[in-house]
């Protein structure tokens, strides 16, 4: 691609993580969560595959897979955390350790250390999610046409 | 003929899906709201996150989210499976 696109997906790509990440972390008090925020990080990844070409990204395709293998099995692990009760029950909500702060019911200004496991699952899915679509969107990209390898 | 047959099957699935809209509940009032309420009302005190969809997804109902993240996942090694032979 040209130098202009070079240029702003350069300036993008740190905008469009940080997005992401913002959406993924404030997924239990703000619309969003795990996976809208991860396509946001993808779709800033799927720009830099379009702009700098597939081959900028090719030495990173064992870093997504494994990417994507621990936010699966971070997620079920998650899961299985509350089998106590029953599986994905959310034994750290309102518990008072790790995002156990209690919320009031009604409206509330809402705090980050809430929510218990959720969080939690959200980054898990939120890097599954992110993995994942670029994955996809890389091989298409190595592997999908003629030109352009 | 088959053109035809093409406009009549069109015309079918048009009717069809009018007579569906016909027949639709106002918006804003389900047949039942039992569930609605509950969420409602416990997601904050239950699961303690002020986003009642996250609060749903990830806990009441996080057998779907674990079946979404399976077809992600199946997706991708689709994906992989068959672009890899033919990158060969």
């Amino acid at each position: 691609m040209t130098v202009v696109v070079r240029t702003i997906s350069r300036i993008l790509l740190p905008v469009g993580l940080a997005f992401g990440g913002y959406v993924v972390m404030h997924g239990h008090l703000t619309p969003g969560g795990g996976f809208q925020g991860g396509a946001v990080a993808a779709s800033a990844l799927a720009l830099v595959i379009v702009a700098f070409g597939a081959a900028s990204l090719k030495g990173k395709k064992g870093l997504l897979s494994v990417l994507e293998s621990l936010g699966g099995v971070a997620f079920a692990a998650l899961g299985f955390l509350g089998l106590g009760v029953t599986f994905f029950a959310n034994v750290l909500a309102g518990a008072g350790g790790l995002f156990g702060r209690p919320v009031p019911y009604g409206p509330n200004p809402g705090d980050l250390n809430t929510a218990g496991t959720l969080p939690l699952m959200n980054w898990a899915v939120g890097f599954k999610v992110l993995a994942g679509l670029s994955a996809v969107v890389l091989l298409f990209a190595l592997f999908g046409g003629k030109d352009d390898r | 003929m088959r053109r035809w047959l093409a406009i009549a099957a069109f015309l079918l699935a048009c009717g069809f899906l009018i007579m569906g809209a016909l027949a639709l509940r106002p918006f804003g009032k389900p047949a039942r709201a039992e569930m609605d309420e509950y969420f409602n009302r416990f997601s904050q005190p239950e699961v303690a996150a002020n986003n009642a969809v996250t609060a749903i997804v990830f806990d009441y109902r996080g057998y779907d989210t674990l079946g979404e993240a399976t077809v992600l996942f199946v997706a991708v090694t689709g994906v992989a499976l068959i672009l890899r032979r033919l990158g060969k």
